[in-house]
This record gives structure tokens, sequence and C-alpha cells, in this order.
């Protein structure tokens, strides 16, 4: 069982710590022990896998996939990008799942208490499966910011939630993805829970002109690493799949 | 530590109070998007092995039990082998999805899962594992997806041998990974209630 892969260990200075008072709500909920380290078994290396079959034709386009009367109002914008691994090899067939607010900040869902009106053709989830090149793509629109009780006067900047599956289930991650130039990414307290800059930067999705599709949709750019295998002893062990 | 990756992992954000509007749309009252919400289902009429229920719930600091939690868990088949590409050993039984994902209720907490007894999977050196479900945790409040693993109340004799169970140096914290085994209806159920601090606080892994 010797051959059996590893990942290489969490780099925890790189995500955010389970206490960070600022975000209140992570006071409570975070454990105080320490993590217990695991050496990786077939439970952790192994995860479930969702082929291309599981997604529907409107699945990546939240413009339309909720429409009763027509598109959804706001900005149209294409979000794509790749899924690597630490290693930057892409990583294809993963199922890749979004959700966010509407063009005004305001969230389709029962606990939502914002003022700001729901759109009734915008439901705000979407889904899609990575293509062999680890790319993957999504029309939307873009996300307002919205207000959240938490400090006194505490606003989200624009984001899009991502869930992401690797092949296996040490890999699972979920995570937000900003829009570059906001202001409001550097005042955000969930956001400045994860202690680099430079961490921190590998969220905000990149305005990319090139992409965009003229009189329609702005593009942004939003690459995602999954965690990487051990880079030496396994080289080849997973190319088979 | 050194890192010998040329990227650094995307770093994680928390999945927020509205997880549900992805992960479980339906659930949430967003329907017609998917026929079904994924993971609602892991069995069907000719899954083998013992049916059972394994249900719980997870509570923050002051003991209130979170009620926006989602749950993801990832087990073995009967015969200890998972549905997965990555599964070299054999064929796992095609009636077993092997993953689930359920919300903590609104009202209760309590999240429940239909599943079946794992089978007992090898670790690395061979040595046999008990039979245990991985779990991944993540809510308003938690940064980063916490995975820990349930055993089961009724397994000492492989809970003993498990490498990893009784790897774990305090029996106290060993213990906050095992469901106890009861009955509701005739249907087995497992309650694996989860601690995110204080007293009892359940063992989260880094795996
Ligand atoms: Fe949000």
């Amino acid at each position: 069982m010797s051959d059996q892969p590893t990942f290489t260990p969490r780099d925890r200075s790189w995500h955010p710590p389970a206490l960070t008072p600022q975000y209140k709500s992570s006071v409570l909920r975070s454990p105080n022990q320490r993590l217990l380290s695991l050496d990786t078994t077939l439970s952790e290396m192994t995860g479930p896998r969702f082929g291309h079959d599981l997604i529907g034709p409107l699945d990546n386009d939240l413009i339309r996939n909720y429409a009763q009367t027509g598109d959804a109002i706001g900005q149209r914008i294409i979000v794509y990008g790749r899924v690597l691994d630490e290693d930057a090899r892409p990583v294809p067939n993963v199922l890749l799942e979004f959700w966010q607010a509407n063009a005004g900040g305001r969230y389709r869902h029962r606990n939502e208490g914002y003022v700001a009106a729901l759109d009734p053709n915008f439901g705000g989830c979407g889904r899609t499966v990575t293509g062999a090149d680890g790319g993957y793509r999504f029309r939307t629109i873009k996300p307002g910011a919205y207000p959240w009780p938490n400090g006194p006067n505490d606003w989200r900047p624009a984001h899009i939630h991502f869930s992401v599956f690797g092949y296996a289930f040490a890999q699972r991650l979920v995570t937000q993805m900003y829009f570059e130039g906001d202001p409001m990414i550097w005042q955000c307290p969930i956001v400045s829970a994860i202690p680099d800059r430079a961490a921190i930067e590998q969220l905000v999705a990149a305005l990319d002109r090139d992409n965009t599709l003229p009189m329609d949709a702005l593009a942004y750019r939003f690459d995602i690493v999954l965690r990487g295998r051990h880079s030496t002893l396994f080289e080849n062990r997973l190319e088979g799949n | 530590m050194t890192r010998p990756n040329t990227l650094e992992e995307t770093p994680s954000q928390t999945a927020g109070p509205y997880v549900h509007i992805g992960l479980t749309p339906n659930w949430c009252d967003i329907e017609g998007v998917y026929p079904e919400d994924l993971g609602r289902t892991m069995v069907d009429a000719e899954t083998a092995g013992e049916r059972i229920i394994v249900s719980g719930r997870i509570f923050d600091g002051s003991g209130v039990p979170l009620k926006d939690a989602l749950i993801e868990i990832w087990q073995a088949d009967a015969n200890g082998l998972y549905n997965s590409p990555l599964e070299k050993r054999g064929e796992a039984d095609p009636h077993f999805t092997g993953w689930g994902r359920q919300a903590t209720d609104g009202t209760t907490g309590e999240y429940r899962f239909e599943t079946i007894k794992p089978g007992r999977v090898p670790c690395r050196d061979g040595r046999l594992m008990a039979p245990h479900i991985s779990f991944w945790i993540v809510a308003r409040g938690i940064n980063l997806g916490l995975h820990t693993r349930m055993y089961f109340a009724d397994e000492d004799a492989a809970n003993g041998e498990c490498p990893v169970l009784s790897g774990i140096g305090s029996k106290a914290r060993a213990a906050t990974l095992i469901a106890s085994r009861g009955e509701v209806d005739g249907a087995a159920t497992y309650t694996f209630d989860i601690h995110l601090q204080g007293d009892g606080e359940t063992i989260f892994f880094d795996v």
C-alpha cells in the first residue's frame, strides 16, 4: 500500500485561521483545540466524481436558469478560468458550484433580510464540470455589495461563492471570488480573515478585455488551485484516470 | 515548512449563511434549476449492506445547534470499497454513491443521512481501519471546512485495532468520534453530535 499517493500538507498560514474575532460568527464556531494531523488514507485520497452528464444546458447560465419572464437584471458578465493543482497541472472533470446575490445584493433565501429587491428572474445558483484542460466558464450578472450584521456597518464586497471538488475528499474547498478594482475588498472582515495580502489577491478575478463579448458581457478570469499531491514520489500514479 | 509545489492552494472563505442556494437549492425553495439536490440520495433498493440512519447536531461554543450548516459525508461501501475513480482495489457497489450532502434543519439544527454501514478500509501500511464515515462541515463562521470522522459504538474490536482511532492519545477525545447506536421504528440509527468548542470538543483532522 506504500504506493498510495498523498497530498502536500495544507499551508495553514495561507488560509484564514479558524478564529478571526473581527468576523464575529467565528468566535463561537472555531475549534479551540489543535487539529489532529492524519496520515492520509484512502478515505481522504478518494472522492466522489460527477460526470458531464450531470450538467443541464442552462446550469452554467445564471442569467437564464431561473428565468420566468425574461433575463435576470444586471450587468452581464462571463466568469471563466481553470482549475489547477499546486503543481500547475489542470484538474479536469471536477464539479464546480457557485452561488451569489442578485445585482442589488439580495439573496434568494428565507433567512435573507436585506431590503434590496428580489429579481423574479434570478435564482443565484449554477454549476459546471471542468473540461480536459481544467477550464470552466459560466454566464451571470455581477452581484451587488450588501450589508450584513457583524460590526455596526459592515458591507460585503461584490463576490461569488464557489464550491470545488477535486478528485479526493481532502481537496474539498469552498471559497469566494472578488472583482478587480473593488475598494470594498480591503474593508471586509471576512476577506481580512486571510492574513497574507498575496493570498487575498488570489481571490480577486481580473477583468479580461480580450474575452469580453462586445456589446454583451464583460469577462472576469478566476483560476482556482487545489491541493497537489506530493510531487516527487508519485509523479505518474494518478494519470490513468 | 518547505513547499515543493509551484502554486499555492486557493485560500478558503466561509460558505456563509446562504450556502444552500448553491449546494442544496431545492431545499431552500429554489426549484426548477436542478432536478434534485446533489447528495440527497445515497442508496437505492439494491444497495448492499446494513441500512442505517446517521443523525445529530452541530453545537457551537455556547451549546446552540447550528441551523445554517452544511455537511458532506464520504464513506466506503459494505465491502470497504470507495465508489471513486481512484479506487484501484476493486469495483465498488454501483448502487451506492458513498457521498451524501445535507443541510442542518433550519429549526432544530438536526442533520440526517440515510446510508449503509461501511466496511473496513486499510490505511497506508495495510492495517485495517475500523468502519468510519468521513465528515466535512461548512457554515457561516467556519473559515475553512472542518474534517472529522464518525466511528461506530458497536465496533469495539475493530475500533481497538484502528490505527487512526487507537492512535489518538486521549481516550476522552477519541470518544468524541464514536456514534452511539439506537433504534427508531426498527431502523438502526447512529447519533453523532459534533461540538465545535468546549467540553467534549470533537476532534477535527488536518487531513
Ligand atoms: Fe455572500
